[in-house]
């Protein structure tokens, strides 16, 4: 499944922004995500398991905001982390 | 400042909104040579190193990306985050404790263990929690005896209680004569100690005001500003607080005002509190004003330090070199340190990214670095 990161994540999968992951559902395939690029879920998830804040998920163009959302093998994943302040 | 490299017998490092910069000099301090930023873009908390190994942590976080604790055991060349960052425990299934169910926004303070544990760190966050690392950083544990602890909520209150920038748990101090001995300070909340490692807690706010509570004794909800356990002086503490300057008194367990003997003009009130590190009757403070709606500004416009050298028993104005007039510093409680060479070296950060240095104790100063970001954090070491 392919997965487009927003610039702030690049760090952890050597600077690429397309990268892919396996998972039937949204938690599953952020668990295999970081199991190839430790460290990225937590950028994304806090420690209660929670969406963190200005963190955005879509599925095909659609927002989606369960992590137990099903997905299918031929989706396309958004993540986008949004910025504020200066 | 020149860019010429040294051997780095002095260390600063300056913690800011968009990341951290290094300052390297040698026992002369006349040279020095700035490194990064590292981490650019991203909010440095506090960036600390154990003289004694080299290692460096930087408390971070980028944006809205959560946050975590970086690690450099190159002085500062290589950078690798935690593994395992601070985060408190996962809220359990079915009914959970109140103390359950926080996310750690921030990683506020860190402390290296002691003397005997090079390896042992601990770190403070936002909200208030504890963690602590025994394999030099690369993995943190939650202190649940004070994350969890059943009177949390009531000594700290919650979210809506917290100060404006959000409830932190710093000053965390491990007492170099017993390693299991931790002193934390906790805004708000006040002062708290422990004696088994962070098993369990007690407030040490006796004597301590609180003006801004109901009752004047209270025994917790105060707010320490900095806290300082002298580290080779034995039961020497010193408090920067909300509400004045103190001293502890260890055989009451009884703070006492010593910001009372500062001149009523300046007042006692401000962030940051460095002590000498031979000297247990040697202290710094950089008063700010904290009337009103609290601007946290030098007062009048006029920075100053002041430095007592009998325990706080009389203040003296240091501000040669600082400007005379209209520069309203603002400096964090983390931004000011000493090193420890003979002639000790102070150094404090501005919010508006200057760093100032004394090499001779504070009797002169000069302005070392101009135009960083708003500066978070100083620390100063001699290697």
């Amino acid at each position: 499944m392919k997965i487009n990161l927003p610039s702030p994540l690049v760090e952890y999968t050597d600077g690429c922004r397309d990268v892919e992951a396996e998972g039937n559902t949204l938690a599953a395939l952020l668990f295999d995500l970081d199991r190839r690029y430790p460290g990225i879920r937590f950028r994304m998830i806090d420690e209660q398991g929670q969406i963190r804040a200005h963190i955005k998920f879509f599925v095909n163009a659609a927002l989606q905001r369960s992590l137990a959302a099903p997905l299918q093998p031929n989706d396309d994943i958004l993540v986008v982390a949004a910025l504020s302040g200066g | 400042m020149p860019g010429k490299s040294v051997h780095p017998h002095t260390v600063v490092m300056v913690g800011t909104r968009k990341g951290l910069f290094v300052l390297k000099s040698d026992d002369q301090r006349k040279t020095w040579h700035a490194e990064g930023p590292h981490f650019l873009g991203q909010i440095v908390n506090h960036s600390v190193m154990n003289p004694a190994t080299g290692t460096m942590l930087a408390a971070a976080r980028a944006g809205h990306l959560g946050p975590t604790v970086f690690r450099s055991i190159d002085g500062g060349k290589n950078w690798q985050e935690a593994i395992t960052p601070p985060a408190f425990p996962k809220n359990p299934a079915g009914p959970a404790a109140a103390a359950y169910g926080w996310t750690v926004n921030h990683v506020f303070w860190l402390t290296r263990g002691h003397a005997t544990e090079p390896r042992v760190w601990y770190a403070g966050a936002s909200p208030h929690g504890l963690f602590r690392s025994d394999d030099d950083g690369v993995t943190w544990q939650s202190v649940d005896g004070l994350n969890l602890h059943p009177d949390r909520l009531k000594w700290l209150g919650g979210a809506q209680e917290a100060p404006p920038d959000g409830a932190t748990l710093h000053s965390i101090n491990v007492d170099p004569f017993d390693k299991n001995h931790l002193l934390i300070g906790m805004s708000s909340g006040g002062v708290f100690e422990s004696f088994d490692r962070g098993a369990t807690w007690a407030a040490l706010n006796h004597g301590c005001a609180a003006d801004f509570l109901p009752d004047p004794n209270a025994e917790y909800g105060h707010d320490p500003h900095c806290v300082r356990v002298h580290p080779c002086a034995q039961d020497v503490v010193y408090q920067q607080n909300h509400c004045g300057i103190y001293r502890l008194e260890r055989s009451q367990n009884r703070w006492l005002r010593i910001g009372n003997n500062m001149p009523s003009a300046i007042g006692d009130i401000g962030f940051p509190m460095v002590l000498h590190p031979r000297d247990p009757a040697t202290l710094w403070v950089f008063p700010m004003d904290g009337t009103t709606v609290w601007p946290r500004m030098s007062v009048a416009g006029k920075p100053a330090v002041y430095c007592s050298r009998d325990g706080g028993g009389s203040w003296v104005r240091q501000d040669k070199g600082l400007p005379p007039a209209q520069a309203w510093f603002t400096v964090k409680r983390q931004a000011m340190s000493a090193d420890q060479h003979s002639s000790v070296g102070l150094y404090f950060g501005t919010t508006g990214g200057e760093v100032w240095t004394s090499f001779d104790e504070g009797k002169k100063w000069q302005c070392m670095m101009l135009h960083l970001p708003h500066i978070y954090s100083v620390e100063a070491y001699t290697r």
